[in-house]
């Protein structure tokens, strides 16, 4: 029971990371229907500017506000100069799209800062523990799982009790009928955009002092966010949250009973499984098809 | 116009005229030539990178076939790449089959797995899709680096060289022959395949799956066979890339390839098997041109991606089209 417990904490703290991502991916596809598939790369890159920042000796909290304002700025540049011209595509056009703009990313990245691994420094450490009861936490796990929860908690905050949240989720409901209500759909498409790019950049700054950082670090977050955000629902926000949770505890869980080894494969049974049985997600609303 | 269409048949004919079949001639002969008229400008080692290029060109018509006529996404190619580089290497070093047999059984066990791939699929569209062949290409992936007695772990999996039985042929030149005959006849089957009632059930699928359906395309056997017949040719080509490597590792066959064989298709031009042919040319050869620039290459690959979809999305291949029918009617 104890070692269940344990997985369990484990899996939150993976979870967490998995749920920012996927909260992230939820907020595009719910308001432009695209899956961006450079959302994983627009991470690592906030990530690399916050290791710069540090290295040059900036405080911590500069460096992080820096970065994810730049994830911010990239993700809105991303959808005016690129995404919008393009916005007459098809689906497989846009993804095509968001595909080369990752790879275009990643090239940036290993150009700039190489391939090789880099370690992050983090004011919290990943050997200092705490005990509750019986289950060892490390100090680093609780504060990824604290940071995720906070700011799954302000966007909850601003999506739900803010103007700005109710546009939002106008604009994600109908854009022509918001733009006619006076909403400036453009600008609202920017900040979701900066929004969620911000999300993924702080999964990737709270995941790098764990992995070690280096161009390809989001790839295995980023597939799992996806099969979390399927999990719960792609057009659902508590949907993310809970996929990315599930996921994390179950992968853990599964890793520690089962077999490490292949545990990245279970996102991939659970996507297709969760297709086959029940496509809309655990809390997705009906699954329906316009002709 | 000397060139009238004035039967369905006419335009039915793959090679047009005098002209076209001189042209394939001349184009069978220098491909025949080649082996032995680039060591004598000092050149030997293009004849390996063409063998290269075979294999990728063959994987990229597979993928045209899937992606561009059927309209599935798969970012999982080097996935079937990898099954049939495997499949054709094990079948000869523990069953002791002949090559030509292991290679068979290597396109017909990867086509089995498109097949399971395309079950999926029925249900996937779009983004889903994607993340899913894209595992696929993953697990693909970790099944063979982590299952040690199938890959032969981090000592790889050395793979006996192919013989023709023809005396006076290196074995480059031996596989030569074989990568590129198999090129050039995956090539004119997918041709063909595109303008026979499948093929067209393809495009009916991609231009929309509900309509195709209502007109009586039998999507659940088409989507499943679009997947099989696209695994397959992806399976020769891992076949060629055993012989070629001679030493199979699960790192010939990361993600970053399945990006590639995508890149391919974009930037020849989706939905053309000429257009497959181009990419899969290009990228193979451009890359062993511009060795200077190799940090560059993901760079360039994902610049020129994101520029093809927005100003061309019909790749390479529909912009020659354009140049040549704006030239048909020049003066106008």
């Amino acid at each position: 029971m104890t070692q269940l417990l344990q997985y369990a904490v484990g899996g939150l703290a993976a979870g967490s990371l998995y749920a920012l991502v996927a909260l992230g991916i939820v907020l595009l596809y719910r308001s432009s229907r695209v899956l961006n598939f450079a959302h994983g790369d627009m991470a690592t890159l906030a990530t690399f500017i916050a290791f710069t920042l540090l290295a040059r000796a900036f405080p911590f909290p500069v460096a992080i506000a820096a970065s994810l304002a730049a994830a911010a700025a990239l993700g809105a540049a991303f959808f005016f100069v690129i995404l919008r011209p393009a916005r007459e595509s098809t689906l497989l056009g846009r993804i095509v799209i968001t595909l080369g703009f990752a790879l275009l990313l990643s090239g940036v990245m290993q150009l700039v800062w190489g391939s090789d691994t880099q370690t992050f420094p983090f004011p919290l450490s990943d050997t200092r523990v705490y005990r509750i009861g019986e289950v060892v936490v490390s100090e680093m796990n609780l504060g990824t799982i604290l940071a995720g929860l906070a700011l799954m908690g302000l966007m909850y905050l601003l999506v739900q009790r803010t103007k700005v949240g109710l546009a939002m989720r106008a604009v994600a409901q109908n854009p022509a009928a918001a733009q006619a209500l006076g909403i400036p759909a453009r600008r609202i498409y920017a900040l979701t955009w900066g929004l969620a790019s911000a999300l993924g950049g702080a999964a990737g700054v709270l995941l790098a002092p764990v992995v070690y950082l280096d161009p390809f670090m989001m790839i295995d977050p980023f597939l799992k966010g996806f099969a979390g955000a399927v999990l719960g629902g792609m057009d659902s926000m508590p949907g993310a949250v809970v996929g990315g949770f599930l996921l994390g505890v179950a992968e853990s869980i599964f890793a520690g009973y089962v077999s490490f080894k292949f545990k990245t494969t279970l996102a991939f049974a659970v996507i297709i499984l969760v297709l086959m049985v029940r496509p809309e997600g655990l809390l997705g609303r009906e699954y329906h098809r316009r002709v | 116009m000397t060139d009238l269409v004035e039967r369905y048949e006419d335009d039915l004919y793959l090679v047009k005229g005098a002209a076209g079949w001189a042209a394939m001639a001349i184009l069978l002969i220098g491909l025949a030539a080649l082996p032995f008229l680039l060591p004598l400008i000092g050149r030997s080692y293009l004849v390996f990178i063409i063998v290269l290029a075979a294999a990728n060109v063959i994987v990229a018509i597979g993928l045209n076939l899937l992606v561009g006529y059927t309209g599935l996404i798969s970012l999982g190619h080097a996935g079937f790449v990898a099954i049939g580089a495997y499949a054709s290497g094990l079948l000869t070093v523990k069953l002791g089959l002949p090559w030509y047999l292991a290679w068979v059984g290597a396109a017909a066990i990867t086509a089995g797995f498109g097949f399971l791939v395309g079950v999926p699929a029925l249900r996937l569209t779009g983004p889903y899709l994607t993340i899913a062949t894209l595992g696929f290409g993953i697990a693909v992936y970790q099944v063979l680096t982590n299952w040690t007695a199938l890959s032969g772990g981090r000592m790889g999996l050395p793979v006996p060289q192919l013989s023709l039985g023809v005396g006076g042929l290196t074995a480059t030149q031996q596989l030569y022959y074989v990568a590129v005959g198999c090129a050039v006849v995956l090539a004119w089957v997918a041709y063909n395949l595109t303008r026979s009632h499948i093929g067209r059930a393809f495009v009916a699928i991609r231009d929309s799956d509900i309509a195709a359906e209502v007109t009586g395309v039998n999507l659940t056997w088409y989507k499943t066979l679009s997947f099989a017949i696209s695994a397959a040719y992806a399976g020769v080509a891992g076949a060629i890339i055993a012989q070629a490597l001679r030493h199979l590792e699960p790192q010939a066959f990361t993600f970053l390839e399945s990006i590639t064989y995508f890149a391919m298709i974009v930037i020849g031009g989706l939905g053309s098997v000429s257009g497959a042919i181009i990419g899969g040319l290009l990228l193979t050869l451009l890359p062993h041109y511009l060795t200077g620039f190799k940090a560059w290459l993901p760079i360039i690959y994902g610049g020129v991606i994101m520029l093809m979809m927005a100003l061309e999305p019909r790749g390479l291949f529909g912009r020659w089209l354009r140049i040549k029918r704006y030239f048909k009617v020049w003066p106008l």
